[in-house]
């Protein structure tokens, strides 16, 4: 049993294990092992076109995170008070965007925008005042990328924020109101310190599913090019060892958030149950 | 209460812009385009016929193959995962329960693209079938196969599967299976009898989540069946970023979603005659 075990985990792990150690490699064939060298990070580093990617793929990142856990939580602590067919709405919208596959929200969602911008801009070149400015031109690009992974993190983060509403101490919430204060002030100082560990949990998370999300983005970024779409556009041309540098940093970045939210949510659940 | 009602309806106004606008409106869109027709240039133009339904046997393969390869690799997850979060729930010492759990989601929530790229390296040409050559075994060809293709699932989704299953393992009332041992059943006819019942709400859940994150998969088949095992969700691609012909790819899509969710419905029918807990809430 525990031999099976080992082997499990030697299969989940040895691909990982492999990337970082090839990263390192100071051949430039990835098959041999020539000896340790950092020169393919200081490549990846000084190349424009895995920087750029970086910089979009943490742009988006970010601002999918920072709506995400705001929506999100907002929506977490409304819903407490809905009941009935709008309830079962928002259920089941809830468990749709999570469960869908992202290639049916990718194609979904570009052709839905498309035909949407196609229809808009002609409005807007027509009626926008143009002694302020040029008219905008709505394309593909940042905004849908946002837009299109804060829809699955927003969901997710509702779920995470609404297990951690409903295990909360009610009593608190109306002892405070007993007590006068304002809902807002109730909310932050009784609700937001009992709720934070899973707002944050659910920000990191939603960082890291945006960060690493390929399929949704490659129908809706664009001309913009993510990291994961850098990657498998590099992977498309032929396996080089600068790929493995920067699969080691994705899998750093990725795992380091991912400790902090796990670690966040098992507090959380250790510091609620009594035992 | 009529302040506090505003409130609430506020607090909810992003959520229900981003689920209309983002969720419902693409989806929308999906289906009405399904009943169009392709532009000159590609795109979309208004109609409403069912040629591009009729059209579907033009990509048989896609869906033949991917109703062949999910179910088996959910049910080569499935095999692998279950001795697994057998062994989490049961059998390891409580200090190590929660780590050891951790080190088996992490991957998950890892970047895909990075982990199955690791695959083409293991399975290609200098990995190992240069291994097994080592030891007199020539000429194994692994990549751009479908063997290639089911390691991928299996890796890719271990996680997915260990999780809920280990969630009904871990709650299942330890006293049964001391009462059941006691009562002269051997430990096999105590797993077939109790453990294995009680577990299968976990099996339920893990199959229908790998299940359906298989049928909509790309990246797996893309970079380690080379082109020869394609899945729908690669046909897909393909209509769409390629030949940009909306209104087949939207059709292709729409038979892909409905396929699901006659599979899920058909799934959860048979499931739910025993229990209705759902053992997945806690992956995220």
């Amino acid at each position: 049993m525990r031999l099976y075990a080992l082997v499990v985990y030697l299969f989940l792990y040895i691909p990982i294990g492999i990337i970082v150690l090839f990263s390192f490699n100071a051949g430039r064939h990835a098959s041999d092992f020539h000896g340790f060298s950092i020169k393919w990070y200081g490549k990846v580093l000084s190349n424009p076109f895995a920087m750029e990617a970086l910089t979009t793929s943490l742009t988006v990142a970010f601002v999918t995170a920072v709506l995400a856990s705001l929506f999100g939580t907002m929506a977490a602590l409304a819903l407490q008070k809905v009941r009935g067919q709008l309830r079962f709405f928002y259920d089941t919208a809830i468990y749709i965007a999570i469960m869908i596959p992202g290639i049916v929200i990718g194609i979904a969602t570009l052709i839905a925008l498309v035909t949407v911008f196609n229809f808009l801009n002609p409005l807007l070149e027509a009626h926008w005042p143009m002694a302020l400015s040029e008219p905008p031109r709505l394309k593909m690009g940042h905004a849908s990328l946002i837009a299109a992974h804060t829809l699955f993190t927003m969901a997710l983060v509702i779920v995470i924020v609404r297990a951690r509403v409903t295990g909360m101490d009610r009593t608190l919430v109306e002892a405070s109101a007993d007590l006068y204060a304002t809902p807002w002030r109730t909310f932050w100082q009784v609700t937001l310190p009992q709720i934070y560990p899973a707002i944050l949990a659910g920000f990191l998370l939603s960082f890291t599913f945006s960060f690493d999300d390929f399929i949704i983005a490659f129908f809706v970024a664009g001309s913009e090019t993510t990291l994961p779409i850098y990657v498998f556009a590099s992977i498309r041309r032929g396996v080089t060892p600068e790929i493995n540098a920067i699969g080691t940093m994705v899998l750093a970045t990725s795992l380091i958030l991912l400790v902090m939210a796990q670690f966040l949510l098992r507090f959380r659940d250790r510091r609620s149950s009594p035992t | 209460m009529g302040s506090s009602r505003w409130a609430n309806r506020l607090l909810l106004l992003p959520a229900t812009g981003w689920l209309l606008v983002m969720l419902v409106l693409p989806l929308l869109v999906v289906v009405i385009f399904s009943f169009g027709e392709r532009g000159a240039a590609g795109g979309y133009v208004p109609a409403l016929t069912l040629a591009q339904y009729a059209n579907l046997p033009a990509r048989f393969t896609a869906f033949k193959n991917t109703l062949i390869l999910a179910p088996i690799g959910t049910l080569a997850a499935l095999l692998v995962a279950y001795p697994l979060a057998y062994f989490l729930a049961l059998r390891v010492n409580p200090k190590w329960k929660i780590i050891l759990l951790v080190m088996v989601i992490v991957p998950f929530w890892t970047s895909i693209l990075i982990r199955t790229y690791a695959w083409i390296f293991i399975l290609g040409g200098q990995g190992i079938p240069k291994l097994l050559g080592f030891i007199g075994i020539e000429g194994v060809r692994l990549i751009n196969t479908p063997v290639a293709v089911l390691i991928g699932i299996i890796y890719g989704y271990l996680p997915l599967m260990v999780f809920p299953i280990f969630v009904s393992l871990e709650k299942l009332d330890k006293r049964l299976l001391d009462a059941s041992g006691d009562l002269g059943a051997s430990p096999l006819r105590t797993f077939r009898n109790v453990t294995l019942p009680l577990s299968l709400p976990g099996v339920a859940t893990g199959c229908m989540l790998v299940f359906i994150l298989l049928m909509g998969e790309f990246l797996i088949p893309a970079l380690l069946g080379g082109g020869k095992v394609f899945f729908v969700g690669n046909a897909l691609v393909d209509l769409f970023l390629q030949s940009r012909n909306w209104a087949y790819g939207s059709a292709v899509a729409a038979t892909l979603v409905v396929t699901m969710l006659i599979v899920i419905s058909i799934y959860t029918k048979l499931i739910t005659r025993g229990s209705n807990q759902r053992d997945d809430a806690a992956l995220f």
